[in-house]
């Protein structure tokens, strides 16, 4: 038996932020799957980390950036190529409530 | 009945920033583009395209953040948001959660005479999402990326705001400071500029805020009154009835003058922000900071002080005119050309602001030269155009950008310099007009002014109206 518990209600509440429909059988396996991975974080918990400053990046390394410089020519092609379905030069997705 | 609530304001405004390309790739930031054609791997989400920073936008950031009295952080890094949406390829957005890039700033305001203090809470850089079109036949969506991946400042305020007066008051010193700096057009009706609007009502003496809604959609500053005035009146009609305001996103109506409930809103947790592992942090010595300070452009209150030394213009209009970037420039420009800047600032801010009020333009919209400008104002000086005549030419310029000496003597619009043709008429205005020249001859000395206009109408106004004036004058004695 799990320390963590996922309701039914949160594996709902998790499905409808990541707009996924999940059938009975894949909720209770993905209720399963997040109750093993909170276990996982409790089990880094177990370690002191009081006197480590947070990480923002993995490397030490800072300040990367570019000039404001214009080095792209029109894309509209090679973009499009990874359009499902287009028209009128865009992306062609269900019709999204204003906003 | 509203007496006994006050309204509590705070705003999350976004600005555009005005860098050539994109905040992590070189794709080009131009308004209006055929859809699609300023798009990339990185900025349409590809699987592997790796961001990075464009320096410009970290300086117009510290640039509005040294400008609003903020701390610059010295210490800065990138979050991602996670939302799903089709105008967010990456299905998150790059953002600042942790360490924004500015905080504690505050700007002044002044409603009805009254200075106010406006906090600003904190700055922070994100990237803009594409654009969704809702197509007109066919029950879809199109989205164009040409806005993904643009950078954008989000300036948010704390709740100190009590009316919409001090709302725009707040926007509109927010937008003369971004102009002036050059970091932004912030044209509200392309979308350069956008507010979200945070209204609660309580009770006043009432310590604790009342819940809050978020408004969205509006796109210009009468849509944002009406909606801050629309909503505290709804949110009182709710705590009369003894029902509770939701907290929740409501968006604008222009048309309908209401609003509605968009979604319940996302709580911060439901974004799982974490940092985005692809940009390194931001580190700002003291050294970027004094040098960014450095570079500051002249701000407004810089160069009234300035025009009061340099012009011979009113301290009134001075300040009128230093108001908008815009105007200022121009001013500036057509007076080092025509020297003559009290007849430069009377054009600007009679005839200029009557057309771009008249057409419902920004002064950011004004298109044509300032030569073609100064060149008009040498002709009215050395009276080669009566001011009749000099603000129909202005109109032209204001259109079309034409060149006035052109355009006058193609349309033959010189005042009559010729004062036997001018008597001539004069005689014909007299003798048609016989009631008129009684009156005047009983006493009435206004009725020589009916008598002038004809004149004018007949010279179709390319007379001396001073030289017109003095003939009748004379002749009716």
């Amino acid at each position: 038996m799990s320390a963590h518990k996922i309701t039914d209600e949160v594996i709902e509440y998790v499905g409808i932020l990541a707009k996924l429909d999940l059938n009975d059988e894949q909720k209770e396996k993905a209720k399963k799957d997040m109750e093993e991975m909170l276990e996982y974080v409790d089990k880094l918990n177990e370690l002191d980390t009081s006197d480590i400053e947070p990480m923002t990046h993995i490397f030490p390394i800072e300040n990367v950036f570019r000039e404001d410089e214009v080095t792209n020519s029109d894309g509209k092609e090679a973009t499009l190529l990874n359009a499902p379905e287009k028209k009128d030069d865009g992306f062609k997705v269900p019709k999204t409530i204003e906003g | 009945m509203s007496r006994e609530y006050e309204t509590v304001i705070g705003l999350e405004v976004h600005v555009e920033l005005a860098t050539k390309t994109k905040i992590f790739c070189g794709c080009k930031t131009d308004f209006g583009g055929a859809p699609n054609t300023h798009t990339c791997p990185i900025c349409t989400g590809m699987p592997g395209a790796l961001p990075i920073l464009n320096k410009k936008v970290v300086e117009y950031a510290m640039a509005v953040g040294i400008a609003t009295n903020c701390e610059i952080t010295k210490y800065s890094k990138f979050d991602r948001k996670n939302y799903f949406y089709p105008d967010n390829p990456q299905n998150y957005q790059i953002s600042q959660l942790y360490l924004p890039i500015c905080r504690n700033g505050k700007v002044e305001i002044e409603v009805g005479g009254v200075k106010k203090e406006i906090g600003i809470h904190e700055i922070h850089m994100e990237e803009d999402a594409g654009k969704l079109v809702h197509d007109e036949w066919e029950d879809v969506s199109i989205v164009d990326y040409n806005r993904s991946g643009v950078p954008l400042i989000e300036i948010v305020s704390e709740p100190d705001m009590r009316s919409a007066d001090e709302v725009i008051a707040y926007l509109e010193k927010l937008r003369q400071t971004i102009q002036y700096l050059g970091a932004s057009d912030c044209k509200l009706n392309e979308g350069s500029m956008r507010a979200d609007v945070n209204i609660s009502v309580r009770k006043i003496g009432q310590k604790e805020f009342g819940t809050r809604t978020e408004m969205k959609n509006l796109n210009s500053f009468k849509a944002i009154s009406h909606a801050i005035e629309g909503e505290t009146e709804r949110q009182i009609e709710l705590l009369e009835m003894n029902r509770e305001v939701i907290q929740e996103t409501r968006r604008w109506d222009d048309n309908k003058e209401s609003s509605k409930s968009m979604r319940s809103k996302e709580d911060a947790k439901d974004y799982r922000y974490f940092p985005d592992p692809d940009l390194p942090p931001i580190c700002i010595p003291d050294e970027w900071i004094q040098k960014v300070k450095d570079n500051q452009p002249e701000l407004r209150e810089e160069k009234l002080e300035r025009y009061k030394k340099d012009y011979d213009i009113s301290e009134y209009d001075a300040s009128l005119i230093t108001e908008s970037k815009h105007l200022a420039d121009l001013f500036e420009e057509t007076t080092a050309i025509c020297n003559k800047p009290k007849r430069v600032v009377n054009f600007i801010l009679g005839e200029l602001l009557r057309l771009l009020k008249e057409k419902e333009m920004d002064d950011s919209d004004i298109s044509f030269s300032p030569e073609n400008f100064a060149k008009l104002i040498e002709l009215v000086d050395s009276g080669v155009v009566n001011s009749t005549v000099s603000k129909q030419v202005f109109g032209e310029i204001f259109e079309n950008n034409v060149d006035p000496e052109v355009y006058i003597k193609e349309n033959n619009l010189m005042v009559v310099n010729d004062d036997g043709e001018l008597e001539k008429v004069i005689e014909e205005v007299i003798s048609a007009n016989p009631k008129s020249v009684e009156d005047y001859k009983a006493g009435k000395k206004k009725a020589i002014g009916f008598l002038v206009g004809q004149t004018m109408k007949a010279m179709q106004g390319k007379a001396n109206p001073g030289k017109v004036n003095q003939i009748l004058t004379e002749k009716l004695q």
